[in-house]
């Protein structure tokens, strides 16, 4: 089961398998059942970032630092989690643009610079094919393991020659599937349809692999979680393995590898690609974005387990990162360790294909097709200026034999000196190569003002700090250079050590040389920036880049993609036409416009027909190549670009500002009527007051004029009666002064003016005071008053003339509508919590519940209202002004009046609340006046 | 002797009425309210009404409308008094059949020469 020819065969018919899924995706995509067209298969397409890495190296890292291994993947789900608006910004600059790479993202950036984009590519290569070689590394091994257990696994590729290694042939065939699937189009930022379904498959195959050797070890080595971390708890040292102490560096070791693995997921050119290049529709990072988290979470679930487990098998000889291989063999199984190695296999050829696909864009785009370009350019008219299949042809070519060319410098690279370093160690600095682009290509994102030069500086001294303290000492370790470099430094300069730089010591390595490579290149970024300018070119791009998430109308504008000037095309159409066709074809064009000024940009319908014209003498192909180069160079003409990148945004910014007025001024027009309906009602209720206020003006006026008149007009009035109607005149004249006073003080009260003087005062005087006022009255109506006056003062703030103006009112009106017979009156002061209550009640027919808000209106009457509200018999009426004026007063003190029913009496209770006045008020008056 | 009914709430505009009625030579009863009003009118039969509109209970107008339909009180002169001064209260009183519409305050001699008018009209 073990043998090598089995393991060999399930191995590349694994690989058979892979061809199989991306011939069969491209196909449908061909027909235009695109299978990637899902948001699942995108989010599985992002998990390329397990590689074998995580498959055999968490396990292995857990073991010996503890669960720092999770911070790789805390990393990655805070972007998805908190980035999702970072990751869509980059896809749509990348759409618009047709970026196919991280070189391609960074040189498009700053001014589509030939010089960034290939030390971008040259960046990548150096640190990236360690990473390559670290995958070929862990395939050879487990394939050692998986056959040669439990012999301990001997690696035998250079000696034996590398046409027995296994690796070098997965290579082989990796570069085969690579060319086959990842080269199909010469438009590097097309999906690769295959490709991608291939990835999201092995993304399944590496996680169903790495559960099952899961759940074997906690639930057939162990009987369960439970059972596995009782034992291990017996051992002390394993205890400690789980305890956060163990991360090297401690806390900034944390924060550190943090920081490593969130730059690291979006710089990896692995990430770049299927995160932002091969993502078909923004909406698919929604689903990505907790997705792609939780798979991180399940395939991380039982690293934990299965390194304990490892530990406690004791074996020494076994290496953690192969325990994921070695439990299942030790248990004496032979189909899971074989659908393990599969697994890593999936892992670590997921990672290769997606890596040299992105190297070999980067490495021909920006490292091979510049220096033809150069060439060709002295020579006007070469064949890249020629015909579409040739140019195709070679563009295709320099990729094929770059993917060859990474595949193999990974394995020589794994052959000669990848044995120095364990899995871990490879992938951190490789990580830390990577998250040197991250400066250049976030600021960029957000800072206008990042310039090329700054890019340039940033990007070079960011990758010399990370080779002199991770690269070299690495060499140092594996013998390559004196070790005296890290313990003395060079030429014994202690404060060059590279692993303590400058004297920061105590720091784990990758935090360190993290630390002091980003803080050179963001230094160099933002320094280098500020003092160089920029090219027309780049503030375009830093535009388009900085602000693409507002300015998606430009990019989907035609004239973009057709912008040239009408004198370009008239040469290039009068090169290949002829002077007199050429006219021909402006003509119109200059008909409508009615001039004919070179330098005006040509309308995308005239650059139509121009295309038509070149394509009835020269052919669809080539009218399509000519009218680009046009168009493209054109596009690099930067007063256009400018110009229409201005009046887009202005346009859009005015429009948001239009749509933003229109709102408002739908909103106001609301707002409008509203006041309006209000203003009708104020209006309503004014002349109704007004009308009011007339009808109760006249009342007392009938009988002045009416007496008034008999009085002149009545000779010989006898001198009792003459004395009544005088009386009468008096006392109506009364009524009508007290009626004006009343309807003043409303007014004042609505308006806000009615001026109070407050005070402190005691309300249990105040009532006995307004009791002696009314007391004469209510005898004479022969209405009984009973007073409950407390003999403590009850200290309150108020205007003491309009707080006896409310209390007699109150009495007033209870001893109007008292009972007829045996009618009473009940006046009460208590405390009630913080505030002081002054009831009075009478024994009248009460108020309904209906009316007791409207008894607070203004000149309402309850002897309107009907015969059982009316005041008792030959008892005056008010004018309905009483009780709106008495709330008024007491709401300005800070306190209510209400209606209830009488408890004691049966009919109605106005109630008066008031808040105690504060103690320290009185304690310090009392202070006041014992100072005196 | 021509009896003339006053139907108002206000104590002394009642006084005052019945006063200038009586000084005119007229017997006067008097009602506080419109239920007391129709009772008397019912019981006494008298020869003009001195109507307020704002009363307790029913209003003037109420009482108004409820003589008028009486076919026995379709040609009793009735006279609205009220402190509403406005034009559309005074269009409904006659629309209702009120003779005549005074508005208070009033003028003594222009009301006494009212009735006086209304009371030889229907001689």
């Amino acid at each position: 089961m073990r043998s090598d020819a089995v393991v060999l065969a399930v191995a590349f018919g694994y690989l058979a398998l892979l061809f199989v899924i991306a011939a069969w995706a491209d196909r449908r995509a061909e027909q235009g059942r695109s299978l990637i067209g899902s948001p699942t298969v995108y989010a599985l397409s992002i998990a390329v970032y397990c590689t074998a890495w995580t498959f055999y190296g968490s396990v292995g890292r857990a073991a010996e630092y503890g669960p720092s291994f999770l911070l790789i993947y805390l990393g990655p789900t805070l972007v998805m989690l908190v980035g999702p608006m970072l990751i869509r910004k980059m896809v749509r600059i990348a759409r618009a643009q047709r970026i196919t790479s991280i070189a391609d993202f960074i040189s498009a950036r700053y001014g589509k610079s030939d010089g960034l984009g290939a030390l971008v590519a040259l960046i990548a290569l150096l640190g990236i094919t360690p990473y390559i070689a670290l995958q070929l590394k862990a395939i050879t091994l487990s394939h050692a393991i998986l056959t040669q257990y439990p012999a301990p696994a001997a690696e035998t590729l250079v000696d034996a020659g590398f046409w027995t290694d296994k690796s070098f042939w997965v290579a082989l065939v990796l570069a085969v599937f690579i060319i086959l699937f990842g080269t199909r189009h010469l438009d590097a930022s097309e999906r690769h349809e295959g490709m991608v379904a291939a990835i999201a498959f092995e993304s399944l195959v590496k996680l169903v692999a790495f559960l099952a050797v899961g759940m074997f070890t906690l639930f057939m080595l162990y009987d369960g979680p439970g059972d596995l971390f009782a034992r291990a708890a017996a051992h002390p040292e394993l205890a400690q393995a789980l305890s956060l102490e163990r991360v090297p560096g401690g806390a900034l070791g944390w924060v550190g590898m943090l920081v490593l693995a969130t730059l690291a997921f979006l710089t990896l050119p692995r990430q770049f690609q299927v995160l932002v290049v091969e993502n078909v529709d923004e909406g698919h990072i929604r689903r990505a974005s907790w997705l792609f988290p939780l798979y991180l979470l399940v395939i991380n679930l039982f690293v934990i387990p299965v390194a304990l487990a490892g530990v406690l098998l004791g074996d020494t000889a076994l290496s953690p990162d192969s325990f994921v291989l070695t439990l299942p063999l030790a248990a004496g199984l032979d189909g899971l360790p074989l659908l393990v190695f599969i697994g890593g296999l999936s892992a670590a050829t997921g990672m290769m294909i997606v890596e040299t696909i992105a190297l070999s864009t980067m490495v021909s785009n920006h490292l091979v097709m510049p220096l033809l370009l150069r060439s060709s350019r002295m020579r006007p008219g070469s064949r890249l200026a020629r015909g579409r299949g040739e140019l195709t042809g070679w563009l295709l070519g320099i990729r094929r034999v770059a993917i060859v060319l990474i595949l193999l410098l990974g394995y020589l690279y794994h052959a000669l000196i990848g044995d120095a370093y364990s899995l871990v160690t490879i992938g951190l600095v490789s990580f830390a190569a990577a998250a040197q682009f991250a400066p250049a290509m976030l600021v960029g994102l957000y800072w206008r003002g990042a310039t090329r030069s700054g890019a340039a500086c940033a990007l070079i001294a960011g990758i010399m700090v990370w080779a002199y303290t991770l690269l070299l000492p690495g060499f140092a370790q594996s013998g390559w250079l004196d070790m005296a470099l890290l313990s003395d430094g060079p030429a014994g300069i202690r404060w060059l050590r590279p692993y303590a730089l400058f004297g920061l010591e105590g720091w784990d390595i990758y935090t360190h040389s993290l630390f002091w490579s980003l803080l050179a290149n963001i230094g160099a970024l933002i320094g280098v920036s500020l003092f160089t300018r920029q090219s027309r070119l780049e503030q375009t791009q830093a535009a388009l880049f900085t602000e693409a998430l507002h300015s998606e109308l430009i990019h989907r504008t035609p004239l973009w993609q057709g912008q040239t000037t009408q004198g370009e095309l008239r040469e290039l159409l009068s090169r290949y036409l002829g002077t007199p066709a050429t006219l021909r074809v402006l003509a119109e064009e200059e008909h409508q416009t009615g001039d004919a000024d070179a330098a005006r940009p040509a309308s995308p319908t005239l650059v139509a027909r121009a295309e038509r014209a070149l394509a009835g003498a020269l052919g669809n192909a080539s009218a399509r190549v000519l009218i680009n180069s046009v168009v493209r160079g054109e596009a690099l003409d930067l007063d256009a670009v400018l110009s229409i990148l201005d009046t887009t945004s202005q346009t859009l910014e005015y429009n948001r500002r239009l749509k933003q007025k229109s709102q408002e001024l739908t909103t106001i027009s609301e707002e409008l009527r509203a006041a309006n309906e209000r203003l009708r009602e104020l209006d309503r209720l004014k002349d109704e007051f007004v009308a009011m206020v007339s009808h109760e003006l006249r009342t007392p006026l009938t009988s002045i004029r009416a007496f008034a008149e008999i009085l002149r007009d009545s000779h010989g009035l006898p001198e009792e009666k003459r004395r009544h109607f005088l009386d009468v005149v008096v006392h109506e004249s009364q009524r009508l002064s007290r009626l004006i006073e009343e309807i003043l003080d409303l007014a004042r009260l609505e308006s806000g003016r009615l001026t109070l003087h407050p005070e402190r005062l005691d309300l249990a005087t105040l009532a006995r005071r307004g009791v002696d006022a009314v007391q004469r009255v209510q005898e004479e109506r022969g209405v009984q008053l009973e007073v409950k006056i407390p003999d403590s003062p009850a200290m309150v703030i108020g205007d003491p003339d309009r707080l006896e103006q409310v209390i007699i009112n109150l009495l007033d009106n209870a001893s109007k509508f008292a009972a007829d017979e045996d009618g009473r009156v009940r006046l009460a002061l208590e405390r009630h919590k913080r505030h002081y209550r002054l009831s009075v009640e009478d024994n009248g027919p009460g108020i309904g519940e209906d009316d007791r808000e409207r008894v607070f209106e203004k000149f309402h009457q309850l002897e309107r209202q009907g015969e059982s509200d009316a005041p008792a018999r030959g008892r005056p009426r008010g004018s309905g002004l009483g009780l709106p004026i008495s709330r008024g007063i007491v709401a300005h003190l800070g306190g209510r009046l209400w209606v209830e029913e009488a408890p004691t009496l049966g009919g109605a209770c106005l109630i008066m609340e008031l808040p105690q006045a504060p103690a320290e008020a009185a304690a310090l008056g009392a202070a006041a006046s014992g100072d005196e | 002797m021509p009896t003339v009914l006053v139907v108002d709430d206000e104590p002394n505009i009642v006084l005052s009425l019945e006063f200038l009625m009586q000084r005119a030579g007229f017997d006067v009863v008097t009602a506080e309210d419109g239920e007391q009003a129709l009772a008397i009118v019912a019981d006494r039969a008298p020869d003009l009404v001195l109507l307020d509109i704002s009363l307790p209970g029913i209003s003037g107008f109420d009482v108004l409308e409820r003589l008028r339909a009486d076919a026995a009180h379709k040609r009793l002169p009735i006279i609205m008094l009220t402190a509403h001064g406005r034009e559309v209260e005074r269009e409904k009183g006659l629309a209702l059949g009120a003779d005549d519409y005074i508005t208070k305050p009033f003028s003594t001699q222009a009301l006494v020469d009212k009735v006086k008018g209304l009371l030889d009209e229907g001689r």
